[in-house]
């Protein structure tokens, strides 16, 4: 029966360290976050980017030091342990992609389809 | 075969003879899904902040622009001392499962005072942009601004918060199964609070000063 304890004991160690990472991934997952955010700065702070790359250029780095983090930091992954919080995260991001991306279109259009706002608000001299 | 009276009296007897090995049976993963759900939800409240920002972000109305206001070097440090403080809670978060109390605390001070040291800079940011005449109440665009950082700073607060009534129950209790799954969570919410500071940066400061 102890005997039985222990290699559940030990299984179950196992998992959690697979599942927490080790000091060697967080300090690879530190030093790759320091590198994109630095490139996200520098695409902007430099003056070396062409101004229509910028944009692109900082969620390029951005979309990525998302996925550095969420993967050696939160341990996302497609582990069995992991796959139910990474379901829930797409679903979530579904909603965040209808919300933000839906409320731009929206009101893109509208701004369009209106009169031009300046027109309206700032009074004639 | 038996009546529940009999099983549930089965159940309690079974309770208390393997009362110390309860614990083996939650590992606390039903709490962190829980948790992460929460996260999720809280992740649908930033995307309504930074939607409205986006949609606000030129609504000026003929006051300073993000491009006037923000001092890119200045957001830089301060994400320096967020992603530094995620990796000290990581540093804290292995010591825990290795069981090292000492050094458990000391990380989650180290954690500490990185997390307040960003606190102090966005309060110092906020102060002088108010002090410019720049406050919530100057445009939509500004307002939208203090909405969604003021938020995630307000979130980064409350895990302070947190973070020193974890150390206490730590010191006092020690390594429990309820402070280890206390502080999973909390780790959780730290890291999430880097990730969401990662969108802030990109869509607010940087996208700002283009």
């Amino acid at each position: 029966m102890s005997g039985a304890h222990h290699s559940h004991d030990a299984a179950h160690h196992d998992a959690a360290h697979a599942d927490h990472g080790s000091t060697k991934s967080y300090l690879i997952g530190f030093a790759l976050s320091v590198v994109l955010t630095l490139a996200s700065f520098g695409v902007v702070m430099s003056g070396a980017v062409p101004h229509d790359l910028m944009m692109p250029g900082i969620v390029v780095f951005g979309v990525a030091q998302l996925i550095v983090q969420l993967v050696f930091f939160l341990h996302m992954g497609t582990s069995p342990s992991q796959r139910g919080n990474l379901a829930i995260m797409l679903f979530t991001l579904l909603i965040l992609a209808i919300v933000v991306i839906g409320s731009l279109w929206v009101l893109h259009n509208m701004n369009v389809n209106m009169m031009h706002p300046t027109s309206q608000m700032v009074p004639v001299e | 075969m038996s009546s529940p009276a009999l099983s549930a009296h089965h159940g309690a007897l079974d309770g208390i003879s393997h009362g110390g090995d309860a614990h083996h049976h939650d590992d606390g993963s039903k709490t962190l899904l829980g948790f992460w759900i929460y996260l999720m939800s809280d992740c649908l409240i930033f995307s309504g902040l930074f939607a409205t920002f986006a949609v606000l972000a030129n609504a000026t109305a003929g006051g300073p622009t993000g491009k006037e206001l923000f001092e890119l070097p200045f957001v830089l440090g301060e994400t320096m001392l967020l992603l530094i403080s995620s990796v000290t809670f990581g540093m804290a978060m292995l010591n825990m499962h290795a069981g090292q109390r000492g050094k458990l605390l000391a990380w989650l001070a180290v954690t500490f005072v990185f997390g307040a040291g960003f606190i102090g800079m966005e309060v110092y940011e906020f102060a002088k942009l108010i002090h410019e005449g720049a406050g919530p109440s100057r445009s939509a665009f500004l307002s939208s601004y203090f909405t969604l950082v003021g938020t995630h700073g307000l979130h980064v607060t409350c895990g302070l918060i947190w973070l020193v009534v974890m150390m206490d129950m730590i010191r006092r209790h020690g390594l429990t199964d309820a402070t280890r799954r206390r502080l999973s969570c909390l780790s959780l919410f730290w890291h999430f609070l880097d990730i969401v500071w990662i969108c802030v940066f990109t869509f607010v400061y940087l996208r700002g000063a283009i």
